[in-house]
């Protein structure tokens, strides 16, 4: 049944397509990144717009350290191409803290040890910032589940979830 | 990923005549196995046509008291819709067994169904693979086989189909309703995937230039007895090793109706229509579930790591029978199954 193991191989060369222009509102500045089609959102972050606080873990969508809110939606930006998100909304990690104070989720992070080599991090808060405003996490364990896109390789997840537990509560009283 | 260039299109007809003007171009919507096959070489189209701006992501009531879904329309929308927790709450359940938050807030209805299977082989582009090679061999029947078919597979392929929604609108008898050049048709959603055969490299039977448009939903909703039970190596965001949707109709003790489908074991969600017949008129018991499992995996026959799946889906398809029949779903946040 085994046939001997093939290298894929590539179409003939051609010429590059075009790059294009595209308008990111990026933490409430709005950008405007050139780039080729097959740029991800994380790599124009990173590379063009010199945001390297939303991490590459894994590449391919297993990992949620590249996550980000996309018009307020938590999604994972390794897997979106640049172009597909002219004029949308990002918000990465360095835009939660406003007027120089932490966002309420970095803070209770940082009190509750959230986080220990804090790779995953990034992608923790901003998804949990989705969890949040999404409204449907009530008990520990629907936290558990809503937050499963986020790998820790730490295993810091007791204390993830007693960051983002004390928020929710704080965010109720 | 290759180089590829990058076009949108403004409404079916433009998406159409764009897929057809261009053999090696491929449709993105939400993109996240698209993107990731393509990172990994698997595909290798020359031009991607974004679909996002198309009218299809909302959700009708149709004429016959059933739903009409866009094919547009996120997967967490779906899930979270209210029509369908509350009249089709296995649709639900299924959706929300699968993936994280982050990929059903960015996967569409439509590409659920055009996702492709996890096997290992068809990803790993230095091995064998039928699906991805036509006749380079298959590696997955002699190397690692954990996650894949006990049933319905063949010499060249015995990939599975990774979807949870999929297997759910397998039971709701759902119809894929699809566009081409010439014209529209529906499409049994039972009929949708394919077995492998001898051409494991066709997954389904949309044709290169047609595109989804909708998934109908009948108006028979089992909101009162169903059940999705996902059984897996962690208890979430991890593929199915088996997963059960099963829906009764139970009236005065007996079963007048009943839909079982079986994802994580097949190159498609598998129905057993005669396990299906043999419930209808019995009680809901025990006896019933063990007959109606035993006919399902009736000529299932596993490989060297995954021949436990055989009694894991039978158990699994009882279960899931009993906590359909007793009106209490398997939650996908609470992860005890009782």
């Amino acid at each position: 049944m085994q046939g001997r193991p093939q290298a894929t191989s590539h179409p003939p060369k051609r010429s590059l397509p075009p790059e294009l222009e595209v308008g990111l509102h990026v933490n409430g500045v709005e950008r405007r990144v050139v780039l080729r089609p097959w740029t991800t959102l994380l790599d124009a972050l990173r590379e063009h717009l010199d945001l390297t606080g939303t991490k590459k873990g894994c590449d391919h969508g297993q990992c949620g350290a590249c996550t980000v809110l996309i018009d307020g939606r938590r999604v994972l930006s390794c897997l979106t191409l640049a172009v597909m998100k002219d004029g949308a909304e990002i918000t990465t990690i360095e835009g939660l803290a406003q007027n120089g104070e932490l966002h309420p989720l970095q803070t209770a992070f940082i009190a509750h040890d959230g986080f220990q080599c804090g790779y995953c991090t990034p992608g923790q808060i901003c998804s949990a910032a989705g969890l949040i405003a999404e409204g449907r996490a009530k008990t520990s364990d629907e936290i558990r589940e809503l937050m499963s896109g986020n790998i820790c390789r730490c295993g810091c997840y007791p204390n993830i979830l007693a960051a983002i537990e004390a928020v929710m509560q704080g965010a109720e009283t | 990923m290759i180089d590829f260039d990058y076009v949108r299109a403004n409404d079916v007809g433009d998406a159409l005549s764009q897929i057809t003007r261009h053999q090696a171009a491929k449709f993105i919507a939400g993109g996240t196995n698209l993107i990731d096959l393509m990172k990994e070489d698997v595909e290798q189209p020359t031009r991607l046509i974004d679909i996002t701006g198309l009218p299809l992501n909302e959700i009708h009531e149709t004429q016959t008291g059933g739903l009409k879904i866009g094919a547009l329309v996120p997967n967490s929308d779906l899930a979270y819709d209210e029509r369908i927790t509350k009249r089709y709450p296995l649709l639900s359940s299924a959706i929300l067994a699968g993936a994280s938050p982050q990929l059903r807030n960015m996967a569409s209805t439509g590409g659920n169904l055009l996702q492709r299977t996890r096997c290992l082989y068809f990803y790993d582009t230095a091995t064998p693979c039928n699906k991805r090679r036509p006749g380079s061999g298959c590696g997955a029947a002699e190397g690692f086989n954990r996650m894949n078919a006990i049933l319905g597979w063949s010499e060249s392929c015995i990939a599975v189909h990774p979807s949870d929604m999929c297997v759910a609108l397998s039971a709701l008898d759902a119809v894929v309703h699809v566009a081409g050049p010439k014209g529209d048709r529906a499409i049994k959603s039972t009929d949708f995937h394919r077995l492998p055969g001898d051409t494991p490299e066709i997954d389904t039977n949309l044709a290169r230039d047609e595109i989804i448009t909708a998934i109908e939903l009948p108006s028979e909703e089992f909101h009162r007895h169903y059940s999705y039970l996902k059984i897996r190596d962690r208890l979430s965001y991890a593929f199915a090793l088996v997963s059960v949707a099963a829906a009764l109709k139970i009236e005065a003790g007996m079963m007048t109706c009943a839909r079982v489908a079986v994802g994580g074991v097949a190159h498609k969600p598998w129905r057993a229509p005669d396990a299906e017949q043999s419930l209808e008129g019995k009680p809901p018991d025990r006896k019933a579930f063990v007959e109606a499992a035993d006919i399902i995996l009736h000529g299932a026959v596993g490989f060297a790591h995954n021949r436990f799946k055989i009694e894991l889906a039978r158990r699994a398809i009882v279960r899931a029978l009993e906590q359909a029949a007793a009106g209490t779903p398997q939650s996908q946040s609470e992860k005890v199954i009782v």
